[in-house]
Formats: C-alpha cells, sequence, structure tokens
C-alpha cells in the first residue's frame, strides 16, 4: 500500500510545483502580488508530498516489502537495519528520489527563512527551483520509479551491493546531494536575478549563505568519498581522478570560486557578470555529473546500471536547463553595469587570481574526464585519461593558488601594497626557508614537488595566522585589547582563517604521506615479521569469522616499534553471498601522526597469505584539513551579516581595519 | 572582466558588441559539450575488447623470459586450447591473481602461456620465481610492440585462444575465482571438445 501512496504523493508534488513555477513567475512580471505570495506555500507543500513519497519508500525497505520491484533488486531481509535505510538510496531510482528531496527541502527552506528577501526576486527564485523540480520529477515519475511492483513478489532479495554496506557510505550520498543541490538555490538566485536585470550587493548577500552551505556540505561529500575508498577499496589510495570523483569535484572548484566571486559582488559591487556565470556553470556541471554517472557515457567503477532512455532524458533536461540559463545570459548579462574600479594589485585582483586559477583548473578536469568520449565520437580510439594528466595539469595550477591564499586577505580592497603585504609575511617567509631547507637535509635527493609542498605548507599555515593576528594587533595593543578585538571579529574572518588552515592541514598531508610512505607487499605465514620503516609487524594468523550478513576472513597482526607494543591491527577480507562478491576492510591506526595501515587478501593455498602494510605519516591530516573547511564554512554562515532574518546592517566602511575584512 | 569599461559614447558601442559576443561563449562551448554527450549515448566505452574477438591472434615472435626455455610465438598457439595472460612484475593486481594461474596449471587443466609486458628481463625472472612459474612458453614483451598489437591496454588480461590460433574471448583486469568458475572453465571445456 505504501509503494501507492508514495507515488501519488509523487504525482501530486509534480502537480504542485508546475504551479509553483508558473504562477508566480508570471506574478512578478505583472505585478501581482497574490499570485507571487503562492511561491511560499507551494514550495512547502512540495516538500511535504516529496517527503512523504520518500518515507513510503524507505517504509518499504524497512519491512523489506520485496512485492517493490526497487527493494527487491537492492535490498534482503538479512541485511542489518543501517543498510536497510542506506539501500534506499543505495539505487538510480532511490537516489534520484533522495536527490528530489532535498531539492524541495531547500525550495522550502528559502520559502520559510527568505523573508528578507524582495517577494519579487523570492517568487521568482523558487519558481525556477520549482522548474528544476518538474524536471527530476518527471525524470522519475517518467522512466525510473521506485515504486513498480513485482508480481509474484520474491522471496526474498538481491541484496545491496556489498562495497555500499559500510557506514561512510551509508551517509556520503546524502551530503554530496545537500552540496550539489545546494548550489541549485545558487542558480535558482542567479536566473532569477537575470530575470530581473538587476545584480547588486544585496543579492549577494542573500545567495552567500546558501553557497556557503551547498559548499560546506559537497566538502563533507567529497572527503567522505575519499576516505570510503581509501580504507575500503584497500589499495591505500584517497583519490584516484576517477570520473565519477571529477563529477563530484569540477562543482565543487566552480563553487569554491563562486564563493569567492560573491565576496567582490558583495563588497564592491563588481564581478556580477562573471559570478553569475559561476552560479550557472557551478549547477550545470552538478548536472552533468548526474549524466556521467547515470548515462553510461564513461567508464566508472561507481557507474549505476545504466539505461539509454535516461540518458536521453537527463540530456534533454542539461538541454533545457544549461540552455536555457546560458540562452538568458547571453541576453541579459551585456546589460549589467560594470561596477566599481579597482587595481591590479588589490584584494579583488587577488580574488580574481584564485578565480582563474580555480576555473582553469575547473576546465582542464572536465577536458580529462570527457577527453575519452570526445576521442571516441571523432575518431573511435578508446583511451583513458589517468592520474598522469590530471596530476601534470592541476598540481602546477594549485601551487601558485596555494601561494596565493597567504597574500590575498592581506590585500587592501581597491588598490592592495604588495610590498606591504609581503613585508608582513616576513616571518612566513623565513619559516618557509628554514623547512625547506630541513625538509631537504631529510630527503637527500627527494623529489622536488615534495620540498614545494613543505614550502607551501608552511608559507600558508604561518601567512594565515599572520594575517589573523593583524587582525587582532596581537603585540602593538595591549593583550585585553586584543581580545576585544578577537571578541568582536566577523564569524566570517574565522571561518576564512579556518578554512585557509584547512587548505594547508591537507597539502601538508598529502605531500607527508605521499612523500614518506612505506609500502610492503608480500606473502607472510603466522609468526612472520614483516619490517615497514619503523614499525614491525608480526602476523599472528587469520581465521574465518560469520559477520550478520557475510563471511570473513580476519588476520590479526601485533605491531610493535623498537619492541614496544604499538597496537592490533585485524583487517579482513568479507565474502557476501547476497550479490557474490568480496569486499576487504583495511585495518586502519589512526593517529595525528600518521596511519598503519593493513589489508589481509587471499590465502596463496599453502598456509601463507598475500598482505599490504603501509606506514603512511601525517595522511589523516588531508581529511583533518578538509574537515576544517568544512567548518570554516558553518562557522561563516553563523556569521550575523548572514543569519537568516537578521536585519541587512549598513554597508561597512570598505577600508576600515576590521572592516570588509576578507571572509 | 568587469573593469573600466564605460568611458565614453564610441567605445561603449564596441564594449556592448564585445560583450555580447563574450556572454555567448558559454552558451557556445555548452552547445559543443552537448552534442559530444549526445553522440557518447549511442557509443560504448567498453566495448573495447571486440576488435580481436575471433580473429586469429596476430603475428609476432618473442624469445623467453629471462632464465626460460621456450619463447612465444603465433605458431605456438595453435594446435590446442591455451590461455594466454598478460602479466608483468610491476602489475599489483597481476600478483593477486597468480596464485589462481598457479593452481590450474598444476592441475594441467588447460595451457597457459605468459606474455611479459613492458618489464625489466631481470625483475620478470624474479618475479616468476617468487611467485611460481605456471606458463609453459613466455615471451618477453619488453617494448609493449606485441602488447599494442593485441589491444592490451591495462595489465593484467587473459585471452582464451582456441586450436586453431583464433581469440575466442578476453578477460580485461584480474582473473577472480567467480570468472574462472562461471566463464573460463565452461568456455575451455568447450572449447577442447
Amino acid at each position: 500500500m505504501s509503494a501507492e501512496i508514495g507515488q501519488f504523493a509523487l504525482v501530486l508534488a509534480l502537480c504542485v510545483a508546475v504551479v509553483q513555477a508558473t504562477l508566480p513567475q508570471i506574478g512578478a512580471a505583472r505585478g501581482n502580488v497574490a499570485w507571487m505570495a503562492l511561491a511560499k506555500p507551494a514550495a512547502v507543500m512540495q516538500f511535504a508530498l516529496v517527503a512523504i513519497s520518500f518515507a513510503a519508500l524507505t517504509e518499504a525497505y524497512l519491512v523489506s516489502d520485496f512485492s517493490v520491484l526497487n527493494v527487491a533488486q537492492n535490498s534482503h531481509s538479512a541485511k542489518p537495519l543501517l543498510y536497510k535505510i542506506s539501500g534506499v538510496w543505495g539505487n538510480h531510482e532511490g537516489s534520484l528520489l533522495l536527490w528530489i528531496l532535498i531539492l524541495t527541502l531547500f525550495g522550502a527552506a528559502v520559502a520559510l527563512f527568505g523573508d528578507n528577501l524582495p517577494p519579487g526576486l523570492s517568487a521568482r527564485v523558487l519558481a525556477v527551483q520549482a522548474l528544476i523540480g518538474i524536471g527530476f520529477l518527471l525524470f522519475v515519475l517518467l522512466t525510473s520509479n521506485p515504486f513498480a511492483r513485482l508480481d509474484p513478489a520474491p522471496l526474498d532479495g538481491n541484496g545491496l551491493n556489498p562495497l555500499l554496506q559500510d557506514p561512510g557510505l551509508a551517509i556520503h550520498p546524502p551530503f554530496l546531494y545537500l552540496g550539489y543541490v545546494g548550489l541549485s538555490v545558487t542558480f535558482s538566485f542567479a536566473v532569477a536575478a537575470l530575470i530581473e536585470g538587476r545584480i547588486d550587493p544585496a543579492w549577494a548577500r542573500w545567495v552567500r549563505p546558501w553557497t556557503l552551505a551547498a559548499w560546506a556540505f559537497l566538502t563533507a561529500g567529497i572527503a567522505l568519498g575519499s576516505y570510503w575508498a581509501y580504507y575500503e577499496l584497500g589499495w591505500g589510495g584517497w583519490w584516484f581522478w576517477d570520473p565519477v570523483e571529477n563529477a563530484s569535484f569540477m562543482p565543487w572548484l566552480a563553487a569554491t570560486a563562486l564563493l569567492h566571486s560573491a565576496i567582490v559582488v558583495e563588497k564592491r559591487d563588481a564581478l556580477k557578470s562573471w559570478t553569475i556565470l559561476l552560479a550557472i556553470v557551478a549547477f550545470s556541471l552538478s548536472l552533468l555529473g548526474t549524466f556521467l554517472v547515470r548515462s553510461g557515457v564513461l567508464n566508472s567503477v561507481h557507474a549505476f546500471a545504466t539505461d539509454p532512455t535516461r540518458g536521453v532524458f537527463i540530456l534533454g533536461f542539461l538541454l533545457l536547463v544549461i540552455g536555457g540559463s546560458l540562452t538568458l545570459y547571453a541576453v541579459r548579462a551585456p546589460a549589467l553595469k560594470p561596477g566599481g574600479l579597482f587595481a591590479p594589485i588589490s584584494r579583488e585582483g587577488g580574488l580574481i587570481l584564485n578565480n582563474l586559477l580555480l576555473s582553469t583548473a575547473c576546465a582542464t578536469v572536465l577536458l580529462g574526464t570527457l577527453y575519452p568520449l570526445f576521442l571516441d565520437a571523432l575518431t573511435g580510439q578508446k583511451v583513458s585519461v589517468g592520474p598522469p594528466y590530471f596530476n601534470g595539469t592541476f598540481i602546477p595550477l594549485m601551487v601558485p593558488l596555494v601561494a596565493a591564499v597567504a597574500i590575498g586577505p592581506m590585500l587592501a580592497w581597491k588598490r592592495g601594497d604588495l610590498a606591504g603585504a609581503l613585508g608582513r609575511l616576513k616571518a612566513a617567509a623565513v619559516l618557509t626557508a628554514i623547512a625547506v631547507g630541513l625538509a631537504w637535509w631529510l630527503l637527500a635527493d627527494g623529489p622536488i614537488l615534495a620540498l614545494l609542498g613543505v614550502a607551501l605548507v608552511v608559507w600558508l599555515g604561518v601567512g594565515a595566522l599572520v594575517e589573523f593576528a593583524g587582525r587582532l594587533k596581537l603585540g602593538r595593543i595591549s593583550a585585553a585589547d586584543s581580545w576585544r578585538r578577537a571578541v568582536n571579529l566577523p564569524r566570517a574572518v574565522y571561518g576564512m582563517t579556518l578554512a585557509h588552515l584547512g587548505v594547508a592541514a591537507m597539502v601538508l598531508g598529502i605531500t607527508v604521506s605521499e612523500t614518506w610512505q612505506t609500502e610492503v607487499q608480500q606473502i607472510v605465514r603466522p609468526g612472520d615479521r614483516v619490517a615497514v620503516s619503523d614499525y614491525e609487524f608480526t602476523f599472528e594468523g587469520a581465521e574465518n569469522l560469520p559477520g550478520p550478513n557475510y563471511m570473513s576472513l580476519v588476520g590479526t597482526f601485533t605491531v610493535t616499534r623498537g619492541g614496544e607494543p604499538v597496537t592490533v591491527l585485524q583487517p579482513e577480507t568479507r565474502s557476501y553471498p547476497n550479490p557474490p562478491m568480496q569486499t576487504t576492510e583495511a585495518a586502519i591506526r589512526t593517529t595525528l601522526g600518521g596511519d598503519l595501515y593493513a589489508v589481509i587478501g587471499e590465502p596463496d593455498g599453502n598456509g601463507g597469505y598475500a598482505v599490504r602494510l603501509y606506514d603512511k605519516p601525517l595522511v589523516g591530516w588531508i581529511w583533518l584539513g578538509s574537515l576544517m573547511m568544512m567548518l570554516g564554512g558553518f562557522v561563516s554562515l553563523t556569521d550575523r551579516r548572514h543569519r537568516v532574518g537578521a536585519p541587512a546592517r549598513a554597508r561597512v566602511p570598505a577600508d576600515g581595519a576590521l572592516a570588509g575584512a576578507g571572509d | 572582466m568587469a573593469q573600466s569599461d564605460n568611458t565614453a559614447d564610441a567605445p561603449a558601442k564596441v564594449n556592448a558588441a564585445r560583450r555580447l559576443v563574450l556572454a555567448t561563449v558559454p552558451l557556445a562551448v555548452a552547445a559543443v559539450i552537448g552534442l559530444f554527450l549526445y553522440r557518447g549515448l549511442s557509443l560504448d566505452p567498453g566495448q573495447i575488447p571486440s576488435a580481436l574477438i575471433n580473429k586469429p591472434a596476430p603475428d609476432f615472435s618473442l624469445s623467453a623470459v629471462q632464465g626460460r626455455e621456450l619463447g612465444l610465438d603465433t605458431e605456438d598457439l595453435k594446435g590446442e586450447v591455451s590461455l594466454v595472460n598478460v602479466f608483468a612484475s610491476w602489475c599489483v593486481a597481476c600478483r593477486a591473481e597468480h596464485p589462481l594461474f598457479t593452481e590450474l596449471g598444476r592441475q594441467g587443466v588447460v595451457t597457459i602461456h605468459g606474455l611479459n609486458y613492458k618489464d625489466r628481463p631481470k625483475d620478470a625472472a624474479e618475479w616468476l620465481d617468487r611467485y611460481g612459474d605456471p606458463y609453459t612458453r613466455t615471451g618477453a614483451d619488453v617494448d609493449g610492440r606485441v602488447g599494442i598489437e593485441f589491444g592490451v591496454y591495462g595489465v593484467p588480461e587473459t585471452f582464451v585462444v582456441d586450436k586453431n590460433g583464433v581469440i575466442v574471448e578476453k578477460i580485461i583486469g584480474p582473473v577472480t575465482p567467480h570468472i574462472l568458475k562461471e566463464k573460463l572453465l565452461p568456455l575451455i571445456a568447450e572449447l577442447k571438445r
């Protein structure tokens, strides 16, 4: 029964979306207040209906209703509760429903918390949001119905892909979608602004919290996915430049650029046309990711079961959304008035550099991701583009970006003083030189990239702290006064500092773990000792143990260092019967200083096991850095200026010591 | 970008035209990508192996891996059903699948030849000494030329060759017990009949 309720609720949500997409837009054009006012209740109603539908599907999973085709194909009665729930979005149909749920959630949030928006803009934003909703609702109802029945119902289901039966992956998609779909709000704001033909600092201030939230969620989602790959795929790697990873990374790059360019619109009323374009591009890349994952156009380990009709549908939808918005952009953008003037060396100039590098990086990732398709379509040749291309193009773009992050926030708006900024960074420069010297001495003839990485970490880390200390006038005024300044500093400044330090932490993790990692692969028998850097791993043996819905081969290593016990690692290989598949569960001991990582593989038939053992110093800092970036986003979100519903304050003068202190 | 664009009237017009052109660029780029995506829908990125299936194995002749006697050439693939396993000492996945082949070789189910792809002779020899050598014949494809003829694009790959030296099937990536049981063994049994 619940499946039918879910289906009806979806159809009703579609009807509401049609109303929400049309009447408020017309009302805004004609100044009809009543029609505009329809948007808010419609957005809330649409969310409620989709929530009912989502609850219905979840219920079918919870009670293992195998008369629902989707449940039968993707669930199994013996599955633990968590994976019955996460199974809802562990498949194409259900994940789309989750996508729509979040889309309408954001729509409802704009309706409920957007009281400070002018009614016309609010109506238009919600109408555009509903247009996107129509597209996805039609997609689900016409090509990917999660509520299709199966008669006769099977006795048990096929089970969820065991790789996905993992707590990290259970929450990875919701975070990722909060990011992807959060960008839809920015997109709707951009399109609404183009329709109105007016973009001003107030607009940027309204958009920024949504961009920040989407960006922070996307950061979390990508980091979770990368951490999952790290411990579940068992190769010790954490980023593979797989098309699906790239599909989530491109919107992140665009959103990061957008986050920064929106500051310029907000503070200086400049870069408007570019910012609008970024908002459109960021969401377009989210949609492109959806297309790539679900159409089977590219080879990927992550691809959903693909279906050509779905591909055609999404492509048509992309054509309407992206083509439509870019056409609108081409018509309206030239009429936007350019804003304030500024010298190349200025805060604006720094943010433009940031945008240039980020969007170039985004373009290179896009090119590499789609290149196999281009070549196949033009010449019929099949190639795959892998890490050598991406590392070769992406890293050279990130190096100047990270280096500039330390300088940018120290430049004043309009006309900055580069020499002054560099002067304040003297301490950072000295420390950087010392660190590089030290690293050189440690590494002897190590890779140059490692030295560069160390240099960037110290430069940015110290630079960000110096910049923060400068805002407090630390040491130049009394400690009490500095404290007062710290208390009064906008939250956005704390957010920025935290996020920039996060970048430094991440570069640190990447550099050190890639450079100083020790890897040992060999066959071990019980009692064997293996030296991994300065640790000694003793293989105690392996045994077969039953899990809730799998059989597990568990190996045991005791790890010592200089004779002192360090830890016990128990890597597993799980064999799932439904569907038949093996997964590796790496055993990882994480500390701030680094990870010890053990994987056990197949027995060799003679009492030995193939194992991989790693010592990966500081690798955890990669995710610690991501976490700091995400937290930076959320801290910035609590800034008074963004607090939803807070009365908009008069703009602070741009050149004061504190004021305009760039978020 | 949004720098100083507004001065006098005449340049303003030129600027307006330029801005219009600039503003159309994203649309044009998106359109081109869209065309490729549309074309991509009717292409299958996974359809790589088809080129050599049901075709005779390419002409080649290779000397054996260091320390081994029997080299490998096209004629060796004729006369009996065989597997040609492309391996390399630098390939981690090869190590994963290797125990299966040593076991298969010991049971004598099928003749297995090894094509050592882009490897240093010494490394390959040491690797075989260490992990076991199930291969009847080996070919050292040091520069990867023969690999190209075979359409190898990743190691490991495993080709099934019938009595007439025709390639019947190709497995990309490591052979798992599942693939062996469900796909390779039935196919070999059928070819041998």
